[in-house]
């Protein structure tokens, strides 16, 4: 039903003419649409009844992301409701009550400041976090800061020590002094950002959970929002297939639709297979997150893993069966080519989260 | 054993103490492949006293058929309740007790389309392990093109008199009966003039010869009829309307075909396999490494499909023509999965008498998988034109 609820929804006011425009007129945020989700509750999906939030879960929110996908709809929608609201929620105090009572509302937009190099790394984190009187001195530069270059506040991850994990994660207001926000230029026409911190000025109540702990409120922070693009890659790989199959049944060569084609129905068959079997691995994922999430890495990473793999396959295919017209930029699917390889990269590629596996399975 | 009522922790919990004392720990190594497999029958010979006890203990309690109702011998497990019991299995490492053509194929059809009579004659037997079947689908003519088939059935009046010829029989040979698709209306549309029955291997006029294949010895079989008398009662749910039963079984076979790889969904990580088949020092190999890591994420992500169609299914939402899928993937993943183990062994691997013991034999025997029970290529076009809805 909310699957629905939201296609309906999405299918009006978020297609995919509406990215294309917002490409052509330079503009990376859309707050009206946002306004709209938040009025019908997704901003508040992962955020508690008491701050104001309808509190769904991570199965829910996959399926808004899924339904996001599907039409490339353009939001804060991961960075926001899902990440940083489970950020705040594993921390209990009056400044992050208040916060998530404001994603909820569609007031308040955040974006996660993580990656530094070309891979996601988080543990690598180098941007210096010094103490200075009473605070702590930012120091370093971050990049692929996904929403970065609007979102209101900014979850830095900053090192505070030598040990591999030993980090600090920082709330902090997007124009505090010293910060300075870079668009770069995605391939998918989304926003993400460099940020730049030259003694950028913070105090303990900056910090989000205890100095030197970040990962203990980052780790569930990221694992949902490796979920909730799971499934906004399968509803993108369904999106691209859906218009692939659909082509196939229309378009004429030889005399007889191309999808009387064994050659085609076949590469199509196994796309949809494999985006059946992926499908069942990102509802594992949400029900893991929301069921056990102290065991949850593993069903997130097998989740991200597959839907890489599915939506790499589902473009792929969606090109090369469209033929030509498929390469062109009138047409759509280049759209959801490049938004699929931006999203594999974001919040760890297919071998991060392989190893992941790996890991878990022995090997 | 009131198993059936019981909630899940109490159920896995006398479950657990009931394995305890009733599985023999000969029985608790892990294998379940084609040679160790206890398949039943009149002239099984067991390989070993604990191979006995152990089905006999299962069946007494049904546990040779969880699913099955009591009132025929079955444990009558829910799904959640045999979901434990398969964990249960893995978690001591267990054999299965008892795996048969009766379990996975004619039972669910006689439950579904079976007379009661017929039930009670003949699913006692497979659950006891007393009666071993093997399926009459294929024939030289008729592989793919299943509904093709020719084997005649004739109306005697009191009887049927069967002729013609099966092929890929699997375990005919060793089969007590076969249960087959007949041709009992020359006239209809091919899919209308079939039926399904049940045929005694000791009938006057039926012979069966092995097939050898690539890997030596082979589970299958040719099966000729010659002039075979069948009584009438023993066609199952309406004359001429076999199709319908052999289209659900195929669906089920399909799925049984795609759980059942042997590791697939047990839980035993390829990694470990892997280490087993190759020492430790094989898998830094990168290529190797790289290329076990995508089968292990596809596979895991193939069992968890399985389960969400077993609870769809418990659900009464049928999986219907996504089962097509279900063996498509599980057998293209089974195939890769002895390539990956048979490159992990090396020379061992390919020396018949060499460390590894079966384990050629099984990787060249699973070079069938994506043919038997249909091809991976019908797989698609089902799914093609069934599920996708693209032109014919």
């Amino acid at each position: 039903m909310l699957a629905e609820s939201a296609r309906g929804f999405l299918d009006a006011d978020a297609p995919v003419s509406k990215l294309r425009k917002m490409r052509d007129d330079g503009k990376t945020h859309d707050p009206e649409l946002w306004a709209e989700m938040a009025a019908m509750g997704w901003c508040g999906v992962l955020v508690p009844e008491d701050n104001g939030g309808v509190d769904m879960g991570h199965a829910a929110a996959g399926v808004i992301a899924h339904e996001l996908g599907k039409t490339l709809a353009v939001s804060p929608f991961l960075s926001t409701a899902v990440m940083a609201a489970t950020a705040l929620k594993q921390v209990d105090s009056a400044a992050s009550a208040e916060r998530l009572s404001a994603i909820a509302e569609g007031r308040l937009t955040y974006a996660l400041a993580l990656d530094e190099t070309s891979k996601f790394a988080p543990e690598n984190s180098q941007l210096a976090c010094e103490k200075s009187g009473n605070g702590f001195r930012l120091n370093g530069q971050k990049s692929f800061v996904v929403d970065g270059g609007f979102a209101d506040r900014v979850l830095v991850l900053a090192r505070s020590g030598e040990g591999p994990e030993d980090l600090t994660l920082f709330d902090l207001p997007a124009d505090r002094a010293g910060i300075t926000r870079n668009d770069q230029a995605m391939i998918d026409s989304r926003n993400a950002a460099r940020l730049e911190f030259d003694n950028v000025d913070a105090t303990g109540d900056d910090i989000i959970g205890a100095a030197g702990d970040a990962m203990t409120v980052l780790r569930p922070a990221l694992q949902a929002g490796q979920a909730a693009l799971s499934a906004e890659m399968t509803g993108l790989a369904a999106g691209a297939a859906d218009m692939t199959v659909g082509y196939l049944k229309e378009r004429q060569q030889f005399g007889r639709p191309i999808g009387s084609f064994q050659a085609l129905q076949h590469r199509a068959a196994h796309l949809w297979c494999e985006m059946e079997v992926t499908g069942s691995a990102i509802l594992h994922a949400g029900r893991m997150l929301d069921s056990d999430p102290g065991n949850a890495a593993m069903a997130v990473s097998l989740a991200k893993a597959r839907a890489i793999k599915t939506a790499k396959l589902a473009v792929i295919e969606g090109v090369q069966m469209h033929g030509g017209i498929g390469m062109t930029d009138a047409f759509d699917m280049g759209f959801f080519m490049k938004r699929a390889r931006v999203a594999s990269e974001w919040l760890g590629d297919y071998g991060y989260h392989a190893e992941q596996v790996a890991d878990a399975r022995g090997f | 054993m009131s198993w059936a009522t019981q909630d899940p922790e109490s159920f896995r919990q006398s479950l657990r103490s009931w394995l305890d004392t009733h599985c023999p720990q000969a029985m608790r190594d892990g294998l379940n492949t084609e040679a160790t497999i206890c398949w039943g029958g009149k002239n099984w010979e067991f390989t070993s006293k604990h191979q006995k006890l152990w089905m006999q203990n299962a069946a007494e309690v049904g546990l040779t058929t969880p699913r099955w109702p009591a009132a025929y011998g079955g444990a009558g497990l829910s799904r959640e309740q045999d979901k434990i019991y398969l964990e249960e299995l893995a978690r001591i490492n267990a054999r299965m007790p008892l795996l048969s053509f009766g379990i996975w194929m004619l039972g669910p059809a006689l439950l579904a389309f079976g007379s009661e009579a017929q039930k009670q004659k003949y699913l006692p037997q497979i659950i006891r392990g007393e009666q071993r079947w093997c399926q009459g689908y294929s024939e030289p003519g008729a592989g793919s093109d299943l509904a093709n088939v020719q084997t005649k059935a004739e109306d005697m009046g009191d009887h049927y008199l069967i002729n013609g010829q099966k092929i890929w029989t699997s375990y005919a040979d060793k089969a007590d009966w076969i249960f087959a698709l007949v041709r009992t209306d020359r006239d209809a549309p091919k899919h209308k003039g079939i039926s399904f029955i049940l045929i005694d291997m000791e009938s006057e006029g039926v012979s069966t010869r092995p097939i050898q294949l690539i890997s030596g010895a082979s589970a299958f079989c040719e099966t000729f009829f010659d002039n075979v008398k069948v009584p009438k009662e023993n066609v199952v749910g309406e004359v001429n309307k076999g199709w319908d039963i052999a289209k659900y079984l195929l669906t089920h076979e399909r799925e049984m075909i795609s759980g059942n790889n042997q590791g697939l969904t047990s839980g035993r990580p390829l990694g470990a396999v892997l280490a087993q088949t190759a020492g430790e020092e094989r898998l830094s190999d990168a290529s190797l490494r790289a290329a076990a890591m995508e089968c292990e994420i596809d596979a895991l992500s193939v069992g968890l499909t399985l389960e969400r169609y077993k609870d769809q299914a418990e659900a009464g939402a049928g999986v219907g023509d996504a089962s097509a899928m279900l063996k498509y993937m599980g057998t293209e993943l089974n195939k890769q999965r002895y390539e990956l183990m048979m490159s992990a062994g090396g020379s061992e691997a390919i020396d018949t008498d060499g460390a590894h013991g079966d384990l050629a034999m099984d990787w060249l025997r699973s070079k069938a998988n994506s043919i038997e029970g249909g091809t991976s290529e019908v797989m698609l076009g089902i799914i093609s034109r069934r599920i996708l809805g693209l032109p014919g």
